[in-house]
């Protein structure tokens, strides 16, 4: 029940306002945009969207995912020169 | 897949891995006496069995698995209820696939189902209130469960029935706060939990600042966490580098999905919608104050109790089994006597073995027959690591 | 057949004129061949022409009861022709010959039937196979669930070729022909009106053509059709025949990404949901390359991928993305019931 899953908003539901199509790995599913559409809501689509039981619940923000993995990729190039200074001839 | 496979990376695992256990080193924590990391959410549970970040920890830290499934600590009177309701012969009753095997004491839905109740499984309750509209001359219950996360969603359904004026669409509110949920936890005498690691879809609805209590009151950091193996892991240094600062604050890991003041959206229907009031009982924890979940007056009328007054039920949990223990994080499932025999999935005595988020269904799944060698080895393991 | 309103009606199974009308008109004109144009009650097929094949009859029967009886990529019908012609093909055999068992509920719409039966002989007739013998029954409304149909089959195994799982041995490779899950994906949808526009068909086919040129290469031990319980069920089967374990590698696994989303949506494995034209190869590490190199060559095959190898210890489990191996159960209930 916990699952969310991120997925990109395509496009607005035709007829329902407060629906629109999002796309997860290539198939579409229908989702409730009204917990996230504050002003109109055409500016939504091709933003990433993290979904649960129909819903658009929280707005994805990719500088943020961006920067989570820079840090990670960051930590990966210092314990490498520490593996480096460390080792030097030792194998890991 | 976008936003999830980049937060599996094998490689800045190891990189994470290796950090760690550099950083867990400096702790006051022992193998033999861990650091007690808390997860209140089934989402992190299985994600941990699933890829086996608990194996990959260091031994001077330890998660435990604590009340974070909604359906777990549901009282098992309430599932009697439930299939009361469901059993007038106007009823559709509506349920999360979750909910289906939790065993009542006169069974569960899935029996009831089987004696002839018209059940039937959604993925949402969007899709209970279209059954409602495609069935004018039913009544469609729909069991509403879940913690902050899935409230909002209630209660936006809610107030399309209003909208729409459906007479013949209700809810049976199961809901319950995450935070009520914590502070009792804590407030209990011989539970040791060193650190939260907090369910981050819940704090994308609450936001942060309801989880300041626990550092303030209680000493205890906090990180929200994601879902993802590199999430949680994050997540666990954050907490260790709080351990090592000694620094005691909530942390946001999981900034790209939980903005700091939550759904501000999703906060406002749930204040139009529910009132949290009152205290309940709720397993494993007992009486909980002000914890209790019911609609405001406006919205009485979608009230399924009040619609259809099925009757109180107080039932006791069996005495052999040790749900409430495993609920608290004082006993692993594989340490409850009944766990795989007289307990499984397809013929479960609680409900953790059946939710989808239930540590013990979790364990089943993964750990099944692996937790008996599993323990003789770790205890093996740990003595080794004090003896360093 | 314009018949838009006409439907199955108890007279059809009496018998009587009605059920002899539906018979030629419907059925002996759609799988049309020699045996069944003698009209006699049962086929006679030439047993010196069989024993010229090979020295085992491959023998086979599978009923199918699948809801819904119509779905992307196929029907009811072409599911019970590619099953049965699959259970034969993977012993090595050529299938040849069928049977088939029709039961119909009464108010079935004739013309779902004329199209079913439209997709059994189009797919017989594709993959060689004679459709030689059947029977019609019909039920009251209720007594069954629109159609089920069951098919027996036969076909030759040659001399040469002695695939059992009884052959494997730790160290083999586990080849898997192609994506995970299609047909499960693809009924879940449907079935539980999840809505989604999913892009995603029932692999449905008969697998006979591609396993073919194995038969002449040497290290092939066994080979399943993966179809309800997934590919994990014959992990767990093959674990079981061999008294071997299997360790499968996570990574590995060629899954769809509309498949894969369906299942981190709602929180299912694609190893568990049901293929309808998928097998699992074991051979020894030396045809590995060989094999593989066979498959792809194939339209059915081209997705083929080595999944894991076999091990001493008896148990099957899943190394996952970050290196670690965990037990794999098998699920303790069939999580899509009537898939096949």
């Amino acid at each position: 029940m916990c699952i969310g899953i991120p997925g990109q908003i395509v496009a607005l539901h035709e007829q329902q306002p407060d629906h629109a199509w999002a796309e997860v790995c290539g198939l579409r599913r229908e989702v409730n945009i009204a917990l996230v559409s504050e002003g109109s809501p055409e500016t939504l689509i091709g933003c990433w969207v993290l979904i649960h039981v129909g819903f658009a619940l929280s707005k994805l923000d990719e500088q943020e995912a961006l920067e989570t993995l820079a840090a990670l990729h960051a930590m990966e190039e210092v314990e490498a020169d520490v593996a480096l200074f460390l080792g030097a001839g030792e194998a890991r | 897949m976008r936003f999830v496979d980049e937060f599996r990376d094998p490689q800045l695992a190891k990189t994470l891995i290796e950090r760690l256990h550099q950083r867990a080193a400096l702790l006051p924590y022992t193998a033999k006496k861990p650091m007690q990391i808390m997860e209140v959410c089934g989402g992190h549970t299985h994600a941990i069995f699933k890829f086996g970040l608990d194996k990959l920890l260091p031994p001077q830290l330890e998660f435990i698995h604590g009340p974070g499934c909604p359906v777990c600590v549901l009282p098992m009177g309430r599932i009697d209820a439930c299939c009361e309701i469901a059993a007038h012969p106007e009823v559709i009753f509506c349920t999360f696939g979750d909910a289906l095997r939790v065993p009542g004491k006169q069974g569960s839905l899935i029996q009831a189902r089987e004696r002839g109740a018209d059940i039937r499984v959604v993925y949402s309750p969007l899709d209970a209130l279209k059954l409602a509209r495609e069935n004018p001359e039913r009544q469609v219950v729909f069991f509403a469960l879940g913690f902050e996360t899935t409230m909002p969603v209630t209660a936006v359904t809610l107030q399309q029935a209003r909208r729409e004026g459906l007479t013949n669409f209700s809810v049976f509110c199961q809901h319950i706060s995450l935070m009520p949920t914590l502070r009792s936890l804590l407030s209990q005498d011989d539970v040791r939990i060193d650190a939260f690691l907090a369910p981050g879809h819940v704090s994308m609805i609450t936001g942060i600042t309801p989880y300041h209590f626990i550092n303030e009151e209680f000493g205890k950091p906090l990180v929200i966490s994601g879902f993802e193996p590199l999430d949680m892991l994050q997540s666990v240094l954050m907490l260790v580098e709080q351990v090592c600062d000694s620094t005691c604050k909530t942390e946001n890991q999981y900034r790209r999905v939980v903005p700091e003041e939550g759904n501000l959206l999703a906060q406002k229907a749930m204040n139009e919608v529910f009132i949290l009031a009152g205290s309940s009982e709720w397993r494993g924890l007992g009486l909980i104050e002000e914890s209790g979940i019911s609609l405001t007056k406006e919205y009485e009328g979608f009230d399924a109790e009040r619609r259809f007054s099925p009757q109180a039920q107080s039932v006791a949990d069996d005495p052999r089994s040790r749900c409430g223990e495993v609920l608290t994080g004082r006993c692993k499932p594989h340490e409850c006597p009944l766990f795989g025999s007289g307990c499984t999935p397809h013929n479960a005595f609680g409900a953790l073995m059946v939710s989808s988020e239930g540590a013990c269904a979790a364990w089943y799944q993964y750990r099944h027959q692996e937790a008996a060698s599993a323990e003789s080895e770790s205890s093996q393991q740990k003595v080794g690591q004090d003896e360093r | 057949m314009n018949a838009s309103k006409k439907v199955i009606t108890m007279a059809h199974g009496s018998g009587g004129r009605a059920m002899q009308q539906i018979i030629e008109h419907m059925f002996l004109s759609a799988f049309d061949n020699p045996w069944l144009n003698e009209r006699e009650d049962g086929a006679r097929l030439s047993l010196a022409s069989l024993s010229a094949q090979g020295d085992r009859l491959a023998f086979t029967t599978d009923s199918y009861v699948i809801d819904p009886i119509f779905f992307p990529g196929g029907n009811i019908g072409k599911l019970a022709v590619c099953g049965t012609a699959n259970d034969l093909a993977v012993s090595g055999a050529t299938p040849a010959y069928l049977s088939c068992g029709f039961i119909l509920e009464e108010g079935l719409p004739l013309d779902d039937l004329q199209q079913i039966v439209s997709a059994m002989a189009q797919t017989a007739r594709d993959a060689g196979i004679a459709i030689v013998t059947g029977d019609t029954k019909v039920v009251q409304r209720g007594a069954a669930d629109k159609i089920f149909i069951n098919t027996a089959g036969i076909g030759v195994i040659p001399t040469t070729v002695n695939w059992a799982a009884s052959t494997i041995q730790a160290g083999d490779k586990v080849i898997v022909s192609g994506t995970l899950g299609d047909h499960g994906a693809a009924i879940l949808n449907l079935r539980e009106n999840l809505g989604m526009d999913l892009g995603v068909e029932s692999d449905c086919a008969v697998l006979a053509p591609m396993i073919a040129p194995l038969r002449e290469q040497a290290g092939v031990h066994a080979l399943r059709d993966a179809t309800r319980g997934g590919v994990n069920a014959i992990l767990h089967e093959f674990s079981a025949a061999s008294g071997l374990g299997i360790c499968i590698d996570e990574n590995s696994l060629p899954v769809k990404s509309a498949v894969r989303g369906i299942c981190e949506l709602l929180g299912l494995e694609p190893l568990n949901f049901a293929n309808e034209g998928k097998m699992v190869v074991v051979v020894s590490a030396e045809a590995e390359e060989q094999v593989l190199k066979l498959l792809r060559s194939h339209p059915l095959g081209v997705d083929a991928a080595t999944i894991g190898e076999v091990t001493e210890d008896p148990q099957v489990c899943l190394r996952g993305a970050l290196g670690i191996s965990r037990q794999l159960m098998l699920p303790h209930a069939e999580p899509l019931p009537r898939i096949c």
